[in-house]
This record gives structure tokens, C-alpha cells and sequence, in this order.
């Protein structure tokens, strides 16, 4: 009986056209077009919400010239809403609707005046969407996106273009991304440096975080043109690859105005940088199911770019599946790089320098980060609240060999 | 810097070569798609990935931003 129905479920729409009688028990009394029966209306799909506790310390600020307190607290949290429907030609589409919103506190801020007067608090915002349309027939996706930050110092807005397309037999996947970051730099000095145009009503000075409403910096642009490739393939039932690579370029105003460099005449400045930088990262990822339990991820990149910096990134994550639903996760990143060519610690550039900088991002080092991440994603939702599938909690200690330490946690909530 | 770009190029490219793809059912593909074996970032991953693009001067290729925000602090 069960056989019989189902095979009059599988006669084509043609046979019903035709006016045939399909092969079954009895005729249904009404048979109607269901044929977009898919076709959906716009619903939220996925709610995601991450939110991190980051706090550092070390001795080699660039507010401060590379020496002085790099003690930084942020707050950052984020939450993106999937909104998904089906379109008339079956296409599944996604509108991904994103907001963050960071709350730092910063001690080498408060010396962008040279008293330390300034505020070392601040904030940031940025709201994102991203529209995907997916082809399944064909193996492709293409979307749009936009993004938009926003900081009391600095102002962001960027748009994507991407692309994917599956190889014939579905286990190869090429993707493309062009993007671009249209930024504005505010043009604050340290107090002594300042300008008298952009002193306040009261005739005060550098007032960094205090609102700047009452003040009149100017500002820089700075332009990110990226092309961002990758190419995935299923190697067999256990292991999967993928290569990577961007082409980066940046031009405008490369370097902070507040960051101040002390050359060997004891004399101090602000940091400059070339006005276009070019980059170039290339990597991979392998994950390898080892057994039935454990899955081993790992990356490695390589980057290169025109201000002298070669540097190596290797990590690996080890998740352990303690139940199918609950797992471990291990990891340890280790990464490297060369000093710029434009770099100096305090009082080592020579004034005759045409570039110099004493930011310790550019400077030669080393650094380890590793920790431990745990998930769970019960089949009936995290602590059985049904609507809460996923649970991420991942805690991280990062240390440079500037002496600079880090720790993170974070938490990712993913609501269905 | 194009010496070694081509030598881990040419390293990938020989990864991929000595690794017989195999033609994978869908039914074959039930540890690939676990979502541990995502090929990429995880969610929660998301603000490690900005602090280290301000902490360090390499970026990209993690497919991340490439650009955007300041974290000059």
C-alpha cells in the first residue's frame, strides 16, 4: 500500500497534464499545482551573537614614542541576524544584517596629550549587510556586502563583491572576493604638535576622546582595494584543503598623527609612513578527521609587502569530540615577522630619515598564542532550550617577544 | 620575495598534486561536512582575528578583512 502511494508521488506533473490516470490506490479528489511549493517568504534563519573580553599589557607604546604602558581593555561585541527566502527560480538567498559595538579603554590614549590628560576611553560601532543569492543547480553563489565602522579617530566604509563556483562533481569549490575600505584618518596630533586651528573654543588643547565636538580636526583619506581567491577540494572522506591568497593595496595616509617618534637628537615628531603599501599573503588550510573523534585543522600563511616585512604564520586546533555533540578544542598559533624597513625603537632614527615609525606592529618578532575552545550543539538545543543550537566559549593567551601579553575570551551564541 | 612565493606556491601546488582526489559521493561526505571541519574561521574566532591584524603587521588570506577599523590604540 505505502509502495503504491509513493509511486503515484513520483509521477511527473507531465502525466497530470496529460489527464492520465496515475498509477495508484484512488485518485485524489483535488490535484493541484504544487510545483512552488518551495518558494518561501523572507525568515530569520539564524541569529549569531559574539562577544570577547580582551585585556593587554606591555611597555613599547606608539602614542609614547615605543616606550610607555600599552594596557588595553575592549569590550567587543557583535550580533548578525540571517534573514533567508527562496526566490521564484528556487534560489535560496540570504541577507545577513550585522551590528558591533566595542568599549575600550586605552592608558597610552590619555597621552596623545602630552600631560595625560587626554580621555582613554572610546568606542566603536559598525553596523554590516550582505547579500548572497545561491544557485544549487549550477554550484554558484554571488553577493554584494557593505560595512561601515565608526570611531571617535577613524571612519570606515567598505563594499564586497563575491563569487563562488563548485567544480562539476561538487567537491572542489573556487571563490573571489573584491573589496574596498574607503576610510577617513582624523587628523589628531599629540598636544604639542597640534595645530592652533584645532584647539577648542576655550583655547585648550588636544582633547582625544572627549567628545570632539567642539573642535575642528581635518581629516586624511586612506583606500583598501583587496582581491581575496581561495580554491577548496575534498581530497577523500577525511581530508579537505584549501589555498589562499590576497592582493592587496593601500594608499593615503598610512601612518597615525598621534603616534609620536623620538630620534637619537633627543628631538621628538610624528610617525610617517609611505603613502601606498602593497601586500601580499598566500596560505593553506588542511583538516584531517583522524578516527571518529578527532579533527585536526590547520593553517599556514605566508605574507610579504613593499615596507620590508616577511613574516610566517603556522597554527593547528586539535577538536576532541567527547560526545558528537560536545567537543574540546586545543590550539596554538605561532607566527613571525621581519622589522619594516622603516622601523626604529626609541631615539634610534636618525633625523634625516624620510620615513620612521616606532610602532612595535613593525617592529621583529615573534609571538604564541594557544588556549582551549569548548562547544556544545545539542540536537535539542544547548541546556534543552531549544532555540539555542550552538555554544562557543574559547579562551586564549597571546604573548610577544616585545614583551607584549594578551588574553581573550570570547563567547559565540548561535540562535535558531 | 618571489623566490619564495614561487617555493610555497609550487609546495601547495605539489600537496595537491601527490593527494589522489577522490570522487566523493554525497554519502561519503558525512566527516567533511561535520562542522568542526569547516574550512575556515570559526564564529567565535571573530575578534582574535582583529586584535592580531592590529597586533601584527601580517594580515589576510584567513579570508577576514583585509581593511577597515583602526585598533591604533
Amino acid at each position: 500500500m505505502l509502495c503504491r502511494v509513493n509511486a503515484w508521488a513520483q509521477v511527473s506533473n507531465n502525466s497530470l497534464a496529460e489527464n492520465k490516470t496515475p498509477f495508484t490506490v484512488s485518485s485524489p479528489a483535488n490535484v493541484t499545482d504544487t510545483s512552488d511549493y518551495k518558494l518561501r517568504k523572507i525568515h530569520v534563519d539564524e541569529v549569531d551573537f559574539v562577544s570577547s573580553y580582551y585585556n593587554q599589557n606591555g611597555d613599547h607604546s606608539a602614542v609614547t614614542g615605543g616606550i610607555g604602558t600599552e594596557a588595553v581593555t575592549d569590550v567587543a561585541n557583535s550580533l548578525t541576524l540571517n534573514l533567508v527566502w527562496l526566490n521564484k527560480a528556487q534560489n535560496k538567498n540570504t541577507l545577513a544584517v550585522g551590528l558591533g559595538f566595542d568599549y575600550h579603554t586605552a592608558a597610552s590614549q590619555a597621552f596623545v596629550s602630552k600631560t595625560g590628560a587626554s580621555s582613554p576611553t572610546g568606542t566603536r560601532i559598525y553596523p554590516s549587510v550582505d547579500w548572497t543569492v545561491e544557485n544549487d543547480k549550477k554550484g554558484n553563489t554571488f553577493g554584494l556586502g557593505a560595512y561601515y565602522s565608526g570611531e571617535f579617530n577613524y571612519q570606515s566604509l567598505g563594499a564586497n563583491l563575491h563569487f563562488s563556483q563548485k567544480t562539476t562533481d561538487k567537491n572542489g569549490e573556487f571563490s573571489a572576493k573584491l573589496q574596498g575600505y574607503f576610510d577617513k584618518v582624523t587628523l589628531i596630533y599629540p598636544s604639542e604638535f597640534e595645530p592652533a586651528s584645532t584647539t577648542d573654543f576655550n583655547g585648550n588643547g588636544n582633547g582625544y576622546g572627549d567628545g570632539g565636538s567642539h573642535h575642528n580636526y581635518g581629516s586624511s583619506p586612506r583606500t583598501t582595494l583587496s582581491a581575496s581567491f581561495s580554491y577548496s577540494q575534498m581530497i577523500n572522506s577525511r581530508l579537505q584543503i584549501m589555498l589562499l591568497g590576497d592582493v592587496v593595496t593601500q594608499h593615503g595616509f598610512l601612518s597615525l598623527p598621534f603616534h609620536r617618534v623620538y630620534f637619537n637628537n633627543g628631538k621628538d615628531t610624528i610617525e610617517r609612513l609611505p603613502s601606498s603599501r602593497f601586500k601580499l599573503p598566500v596560505g593553506a588550510r588542511l583538516n584531517y578527521f583522524l578516527g571518529d573523534n578527532i579533527i585536526i585543522r590547520t593553517y599556514y600563511r605566508y605574507y610579504a609587502d613593499n615596507w620590508g616585512i616577511r613574516s610566517n604564520t603556522a597554527g593547528i586546533e586539535v577538536p576532541y569530540k567527547i560526545t558528537p555533540f560536545f567537543s574540546i578544542s586545543p590550539f596554538y598559533r605561532y607566527y613571525n615577522q621581519s622589522a619594516s624597513k622603516y622601523f626604529a625603537p626609541y631615539e634610534e632614527h636618525a633625523p634625516t630619515e624620510e620615513y620612521f615609525t616606532s610602532n612595535y606592529e613593525y617592529a621583529k618578532f615573534e609571538s604564541s598564542f594557544y588556549g582551549v575552545g569548548f562547544r556544545l550543539a545539542p540536537p535539542n538545543g544547548v541546556f534543552g532550550w531549544q532555540g539555542l543550537h550552538e555554544l562557543e566559549i574559547r579562551y586564549g593567551h597571546y604573548t610577544q617577544t616585545t614583551d607584549l601579553a594578551s588574553n581573550v575570551v570570547s563567547i559565540s551564541l548561535g540562535f535558531k | 620575495m618571489i623566490k619564495r612565493l614561487v617555493n610555497v606556491t609550487m609546495c601547495l601546488a605539489l600537496l595537491l598534486s601527490v593527494s589522489s582526489c577522490v570522487h566523493l559521493k554525497e554519502y561519503q561526505k558525512s566527516r567533511l561536512n561535520d562542522s568542526e571541519m569547516v574550512l575556515g574561521n570559526r564564529k567565535v574566532e571573530k575578534n582574535e582575528l582583529n586584535f592580531e591584524s592590529y597586533r601584527e603587521a601580517a594580515s589576510g588570506a584567513n579570508a577576514g578583512k583585509t581593511g577597515g577599523g583602526c585598533g591604533c590604540n
